[in-house]
């Protein structure tokens, strides 16, 4: 399939580009499809392409050396991925795979700054998504105090425990995270370490309070 | 009865991310608005509600306790 126009024209990096220049752009953007869980960029490997998400989503992870994910953020449609090598030279910051079966936009290292180079006034687009996603990041980090948040999290489990007979309010992710005061994918990562830990089990829709000792325990801890 | 994700139609913009990131094949559009077609399936991953943008699809946790 040839690369649309039309979508570049939407995406951030483009905005405002006149359609000669898009036209000179689009030469040097090839299209990639994948499945579904595939490895797109892999951490620490030389960072060859600048990505866009044409159609489907992508996570983008670090994996600690215990092989523990943190997922940084989840691409979407118009969105870029892999941009920071690119720009610095360096390697992949982090890997990314495939949500589901995605299209991709990619750019090479070499071509990118050749667009750059040709098209200066790029430039101010591309610096205000790095601007959001270092903002992004900047909150991210603040999150990622790790030892606090998992004792919020389980002091949250702790507090909205219900009996088996009972019905009460369900808790999304994402309200756990605005109650913790952290983001979504640190509550994630949160309960899978308490369900290592033993104090919980995830069954399903069910969060289940295994060791309500051990969970007081972590919720108690301060650092 | 058989939990399935809470879908808010109204706010469902027929993006079809969710439909897409299903490995369950739990999702479908229909009429441009998601739906649940197969909850059987549902391994409840809750990769659908992390990639909505409008948070049209929600998958609530019940959080209970094993003392009986």
């Amino acid at each position: 399939m040839t690369v649309q126009l039309d979508f570049l024209k939407r995406i951030p990096y483009f905005s405002g580009v006149g359609l000669a220049d898009l036209e000179s752009i689009k030469q040097l953007v090839f299209e990639r499809s994948a499945d579904r869980a595939e490895m797109v960029v892999l951490e620490g490997e030389p960072a060859a392409n600048l990505f866009f998400v044409v159609s489907g989503a992508v996570r983008v992870f670090k994996t600690s050396a215990e092989g523990k994910e943190q997922i940084l953020s989840i691409v979407r449609p118009e969105e870029s991925f892999n941009d920071v090598p690119i720009f610095d030279g360096g390697p992949n910051p982090a890997s990314a795979r495939t949500m589901g079966p995605v299209v991709l936009y990619g750019i090479r290292k070499n071509d990118m700054e050749a667009i750059l180079r040709n098209h200066p006034h790029i430039a101010l687009n591309v610096t205000r998504v790095l601007a959001k996603r270092v903002r992004q990041l900047v909150s991210l980090v603040e999150d990622l105090s790790f030892k606090h948040v998992i004792s919020r999290v389980a002091k949250i489990l702790f507090e909205q425990v219900r009996s088996e007979t009972s019905h009460g309010p369900r808790l999304t992710q994402q309200e756990m995270a605005a109650m913790a005061g952290t983001a979504r994918e640190v509550v994630g990562r949160s309960l899978k370490e308490l369900e290592e830990q033993g104090a919980i089990k995830l069954d399903h829709h069910r969060i289940i309070i295994t060791d309500k000792e051990a969970l007081q325990k972590i919720m108690e801890a301060s650092s | 009865m058989i939990e399935m994700p809470i879908i808010d139609a109204q706010k469902c913009d027929g993006c079809g991310l969710c439909v897409n990131v299903c490995h369950c094949n739990a999702l479908a559009l229909v009429k441009n608005v998601i739906t649940i077609i197969e909850t059987v399936k549902c391994d409840w991953c809750t990769d659908c509600e992390a990639v909505c943008r409008t948070g049209a699809i929600r998958c609530p946790f019940e959080i209970i306790s094993q003392d009986s």
